[in-house]
């Protein structure tokens, strides 16, 4: 279990060093700094002073290195635009995004798995259909509109929730619905799936024979086998909503790492730009990494194989 | 008719063996009839492309054409909409409905572009991966979980704000980030029948690896890839739209759904229809594919285990 976790904690790290470097090229090839530091109207030899400066006149390899080097030690540069660390802009922001996700993947969770469930016991019903129905009706709803959809009736025309910031609890609920229902179709499908075969197995079957009760044959036996494959995608959807965030905390104003972002992308402020990708794509990694080892505790066969 | 019982006999088995092929596919035709998603998906789809293929002769007005005396008429279906636009006009007076037909066929052209680029990428390194195995196949599952970890909406407006907008620019880098779907299907698809008695005999007649990939394995798993590239072009369509209406993905005038509610949103409080019309359209669109795709998929795997 150690060696899966060391083995596993690895390949994490190597995945966060190349998107660091992917992010980082693409940053520095994309745009050029030294006119995103001078602005768009700064004369030629501002911007090669500027160049000189900064030192990005250097080749790309030696830059990234400089650049490595300070991040590993939590210097993620400066933001000339908010006067301040990136690290530090990155960590105020952290708290806003994480609950985002979290209330988005709960949400997600608690409309996908019950429908799955109910969806299995009575397969070809008219519950199997209107469960069906909700799963390909939100594949199909993009996420931006369905926030505006949501802010216009439940924000604006019944006044049920607020529309922007992010002050009480009650400013998530709307955000939270407008990302998480996007995962719920995928979570939804695999929990049916999953509980189809398993409610079809012989060890089910045995409960039933012995008599047990219909909710603690599905709750206790069959959902716990059925849902391993969902800790997996959930963590992936999961590691998309904090990049999906972006669209939903422009909307609804609020102000996490989605929101900065979209602010340093506006104003080619490099830095955090870099920062935000780098925090997004470890969130994603650490996410995954949780279902891995959470489902190789649940499950042997994974950690020896 | 004829006396002679061979003769008859032979007639039987001709008939019989013409037969079997039409029954295969009729019965593939009963099935498409009957699957209630793949029909209505299918039905639309058609509606779409047709619209987006004929988009000039079917739209009444220029997309483009700004009009300032009839800014933001209401559609038909408010009390004082008109037949002369029938889904009303923009804030400059543009016909909504030309906008909307235009509009579709700027999504299916990005989506189809986009999904042609990101199929090759992601058919390479799936079928890599998925044959040979070993180091390879770890090569490639890690350039997978790298660009997993990518999260594309966000590298996607930082390309695209640090470039400056276009579409061919939105084409590239969306083809460039939505591959992992098709490398991860090639990928599993490959390996499931890379070890079938067929693939050995062809190896064992001396064809070059190459061959084996492109006419042995490629046709068989075709019909998975098929699913994946719809479900790619929806998913393409919906991105795009996410990054117009962020104002970074196809630049305006031009009439993209994202982009037209983007344009409408400060408006969307007093009048829901101005986003809702773009919307429903990019709804439906999309819900079209998905129901397609499905379809394939739920056909193409019950044509296999039968």
């Amino acid at each position: 279990m150690l060696l899966y976790i060391l083995k596993r904690l690895f390949v994490a790290f190597l995945v966060a060093v190349t998107v660091s470097i992917v992010t980082f090229s693409l940053v520095r090839s994309a745009g050029d700094p030294a006119v995103a530091i001078a602005g768009p109207d700064a004369a030629q030899e501002d911007v090669e002073r500027i160049r000189v400066q900064y030192g990005l006149d250097r080749p790309i390899i030696i830059q990234y290195g400089e650049w490595a080097g300070k991040a590993i030690r939590g210097d993620f540069g400066y933001s000339r635009f908010l006067n301040t660390e990136v690290s530090k802009v990155v960590l105020d922001r952290l708290p806003v995004t994480l609950t985002l996700g979290a209330l988005s993947i709960s949400f997600a969770l608690l409309l996908a798995i019950p429908l799955g469930v109910l969806a299995a016991c009575y397969p070809n019903t008219i519950l199997d259909r209107i469960a069906l129905t909700i799963s390909v009706v939100g594949q199909a709803l993009p996420s931006f509109w369905f926030a505006l959809i949501l802010m216009v009736f439940f924000g604006v025309h019944w006044s049920l929730f607020p529309v922007s910031g992010s002050s009480t609890m009650l400013h998530f609920v709307l955000p939270s619905i407008a990302l998480g229902y996007y995962a719920s179709p995928a979570i939804m499908r695999l929990t049916r799936a999953g509980m189809l075969e398993v409610l079809a197995s012989d060890y089910i079957r045995t409960a039933r024979a012995k008599g047990l009760l219909q909710g603690s044959i599905l709750f206790k036996h069959a959902l716990r086998n059925a849902v391993i494959p969902v800790v997996s995608v959930a963590a992936v959807q999961l590691g998309f909503m904090f990049g999906g965030s972006i669209v939903i905390e422009t909307i609804f104003s609020l102000n996490g790492l989605g929101q900065l972002a979209w602010q340093s992308i506006h104003r080619a402020d490099l830095d955090t730009m870099q920062a935000v990708i780098l925090i997004n794509a470890a969130m994603y990694i650490i996410a995954t990494l949780a279902a891995d080892i959470l489902n190789a505790a649940l499950d042997p066969r994974i950690r020896v194989n | 008719m004829s006396a002679d019982p061979r003769r008859a006999g032979v007639e039987v088995s001709l008939t019989s063996t013409l037969a079997v092929e039409p029954t295969q596919f009729a019965n593939l035709r009963r099935r498409a009839l009957r699957h209630i998603g793949f029909m209505i998906g299918g039905g639309v789809l058609v509606l779409v492309v047709f619209v987006a293929l004929f988009a000039p002769l079917i739209a009444p007005e220029d997309p483009y054409a700004q009009n300032l005396t009839r800014r933001l008429l209401p559609p038909i279906w408010h009390a004082d909409g008109s037949w002369s636009n029938m889904l009303g006009t923009d804030s400059l007076g543009r016909d909504y409905l030309s906008r909307v037909i235009h509009g579709v066929r700027f999504s299916l052209l990005i989506g189809l572009s986009a999904v042609m680029i990101s199929a090759v990428i992601g058919i390479f390194l799936g079928i890599m991966g998925g044959y040979f195995g070993g180091r390879i196949d770890s090569a490639v599952v890690f350039i997978l979980t790298c660009r997993l970890a990518l999260p594309v909406v966000v590298v996607a407006l930082a390309v695209v704000a640090l470039v400056g907008p276009s579409l061919q620019l939105v084409i590239l880098v969306l083809g460039l980030l939505i591959w992992d779907r098709f490398a991860v299907v090639m990928r599993s698809s490959t390996q499931q029948v890379r070890g079938l008695d067929y693939i050995n005999a062809a190896r064992a007649l001396g064809c070059s690896t190459p061959r084996i990939l492109w006419s042995e394995i490629l046709p068989i798993v075709a019909p998975n890839l098929i699913v994946v590239a719809t479900l790619e072009i929806a998913n393409a369509i919906l991105l795009e739209a996410a990054l117009s209406f962020l104002g970074l993905g196809v630049p305006p005038p031009l009439p993209s759904l994202g982009l037209m509610i983007s344009e409408a949103k400060g408006l969307m409080i007093f009048e829901p229809w101005v986003i809702g019309v773009p919307g429903v359209v990019l709804f439906v669109m999309v819900l079209a594919i998905n129901l397609f795709g499905d379809g394939v998929r739920d056909l193409t795997a019950r044509d296999r285990s039968s």
